[in-house]
């Protein structure tokens, strides 16, 4: 930890990292006591980015919150989409279709891709390694493609509906994404061979920042951070949900909990979510992508402009105080997010309005832990480490 | 109807056998819904029922989930049920071990909204408290940083309590701006 330095004896000298710095990606602060180079305390600060996500969500319907969900993780929005609907819907007791269980796992998924390698681009640039930049974000390009062509949009998907999806898979989807599950594992071979036995990334990354697996539960971290503590756990394996006990992945899980493993874990998660996704699309099934249920979700348009129950339909469902309306209770469902455990709990009192939405946000506990893993080591680690967690600031402060 | 039925295929879960058998007086109601217990306990014995929930070897709840608030003051029916305790301080708790869920809520009056915070159990609870302190003005004693941490140090009031407004006055005015170089 000490990185082979004796402590300097000199006076502290306090360092203020964010809340505007390069390496932040978004704004938040970290106040670094420093006696030389050695960190001897680190002070995260959050909340630049507030947004009162929580508030909005007992004033929108909820539709109508799905497009706030995008602006959480934007790295991931369809991820964020996927487990608030679930939560949603989960607390109306209903079950969407296979087809569109089958698409909601294929489209998180590609987004776990996704996040994985603006993460992987954006924490090798911080150290130096610009290459894998461009290489991460000629991949992710293709990806964001076929988002733009499923949702429409490249960051604000809001793809997934309360009760199914804004529409089913373009045509020419699976050629695309099977040609991307193709291409994808031998271009992260080239990536591998940039970073996992080069040198500078080694020193840079093995050992820095280090969490043991009972600190991690401590603290509350999940996902990649916590499997690469060494606990091998998975909430779509543990508790698997929209059919995610019917493909099968491997759990990549590290030992060193350091900023190396987490980038090891990160790698392999992305070749798993290819397979899954090549499994997906081989077991698509056929049938409609949203609940046949009139109170849920929206009629087709031609219903809605030629058949008066669609147009009553559709004009209950906008309506306020007229659409979805779970029965009064309270609901916790929690996703497996690319960046940890996503949780929405949801307490509704049976009105078209949320009555609370609180958001259980991976970033959040992560950042909490920061300063265990800084302190006592080189500032200049400071960065390897912020990277390594994944620190998405618009879901850290909601 | 629903319930006799369940009662009859499933027998009690270990956790609630065991907390009747420990914390027998600090059961407020328990309850499972869509698949997750739901534990209501007495703000005075919460600690130690989460103290039991993680340190037991058999339940072992050593994940903390989240911990945040509910302001029931526009749900009567919520209301009446725990002696009009405007807060529910919503614990979620996970157990690796038994991979199981488990929701712990705790009644806080207005008149006296301390609550023994979690954070000597929990390190994850720290932030998670102090966002529960900004939002909803929860305090938790014994905290060793209860400060604001989404809103700014200086802010009045507590946003996710009901009766703040979602736009209004108020909220612009209590921010300092710089006056002299405008």
């Amino acid at each position: 930890m000490q990185g082979g330095l004796e402590r300097a004896t000199g006076e502290k000298m306090v360092l203020n990292f964010g809340p505007q710095h390069p390496a932040t990606h978004g704004t938040l602060r970290i106040v670094l006591e420093l006696d030389g180079e050695s960190v001897l305390k680190a002070t995260p600060h959050a909340g630049y980015l507030h947004t009162g996500f929580e508030k909005l969500g007992e004033h929108l319907d909820y539709n109508q919150y799905i497009v706030v969900t995008d602006r959480m993780n934007y790295l991931s929005p369809l991820s964020n989409n996927f487990g608030y609907v679930l939560a949603v819907e989960q607390l109306l007791g209903i079950e969407v279709p296979k087809r569109c269980q089958y698409i909601r796992i294929l489209m998180a998924e590609l987004s776990r891709v996704a996040d994985h390698l603006l993460w992987l681009g954006t924490a090798a640039l911080d150290l130096g390694a610009f290459s894998v930049f461009l290489y991460s974000f000629r991949e992710r390009e293709k990806l964001y493609s076929i988002f733009e062509k499923t949702t429409g949009a490249r960051l604000t998907t809001s793809y997934t509906r309360v009760g199914g999806v804004l529409r089913d898979l373009y045509d020419g989807c699976e050629e695309d994404v099977r040609q991307f599950t193709n291409d994808f594992p031998k271009a992260l071979k080239e990536t591998h061979t940039l970073l996992t036995r080069n040198r500078i990334w080694m020193d840079r990354t093995k050992g820095v920042g280090p969490i043991a697996a009972d600190d991690a539960i401590n603290y509350g971290l999940t996902g990649p951070c916590l499997r690469a503590a060494g606990v091998a756990h998975d909430i779509r394996k543990a508790e698997p949900y929209s059919s995610y006990d019917e493909v099968t992945f491997e759990v990549p899980v590290g030992s060193n909990g350091d900023a190396y493993d987490r980038y090891l874990v990160r790698m392999e998660e992305m070749i798993q979510s290819c397979g899954i996704i090549t499994q997906v699309l081989d077991n698509m099934p056929d049938g409609p992508v949203n609940v046949e249920d009139n109170k849920i979700t929206m009629p087709n348009k031609s219903d809605a402009y030629g058949h008066i129950e669609g147009l009553i339909h559709h004009f209950k469902i906008v309506m306020d105080g007229h659409g979805v309306q779970p029965p009064k209770g309270e609901h916790y469902c929690a996703t497996e997010s690319p960046n940890g455990e996503l949780g929405f709990y949801i307490v509704s009192d049976g009105s078209g309005t949320a009555y609370r939405i609180r958001i259980r946000p991976p970033s959040f506990l992560h950042f909490q832990a920061l300063p265990h893993m800084l302190e006592g080591g080189m500032v200049s680690d400071t960065v390897a480490v912020l990277g390594s967690l994944n620190v998405i600031a618009g879901e850290l402060d909601r | 109807m629903n319930e006799e039925k369940e009662v009859e295929v499933q027998p009690k879960p270990l956790v609630l056998q065991k907390l009747e058998e420990h914390h027998a007086d600090a059961l407020l109601s328990q309850d499972e819904t869509r698949g997750t217990l739901v534990i209501v306990v007495r703000k005075e014995q919460a600690y130690a029922v989460l103290e039991y929930l993680k340190t037991d070897p058999e339940l072992a709840y050593t994940f903390l989930v989240d911990v945040t608030a509910v302001d029931n003051s526009q749900m009567e029916s919520e209301l009446m049920q725990f002696d009009y305790a405007r807060f529910m301080v919503v614990y979620q708790l996970y157990s690796y071990q038994g991979q199981c869920r488990l929701r712990v809520k705790v009644p806080v009056h207005e008149n006296d909204l301390s609550i023994p915070s979690v954070a000597g159990l929990w390190r994850g609870a720290n932030w998670l408290e102090r966002e529960t302190y900004d939002m909803f003005g929860i305090n938790f004693d014994g905290h060793p940083d209860l400060r604001r941490i989404l809103m700014p140090d200086d802010f009045d009031g507590h946003p996710l309590r009901k009766d703040y407004p979602l736009r209004g006055r108020g909220e612009r005015e209590s921010f300092n701006f710089d006056k002299q170089n405008v």
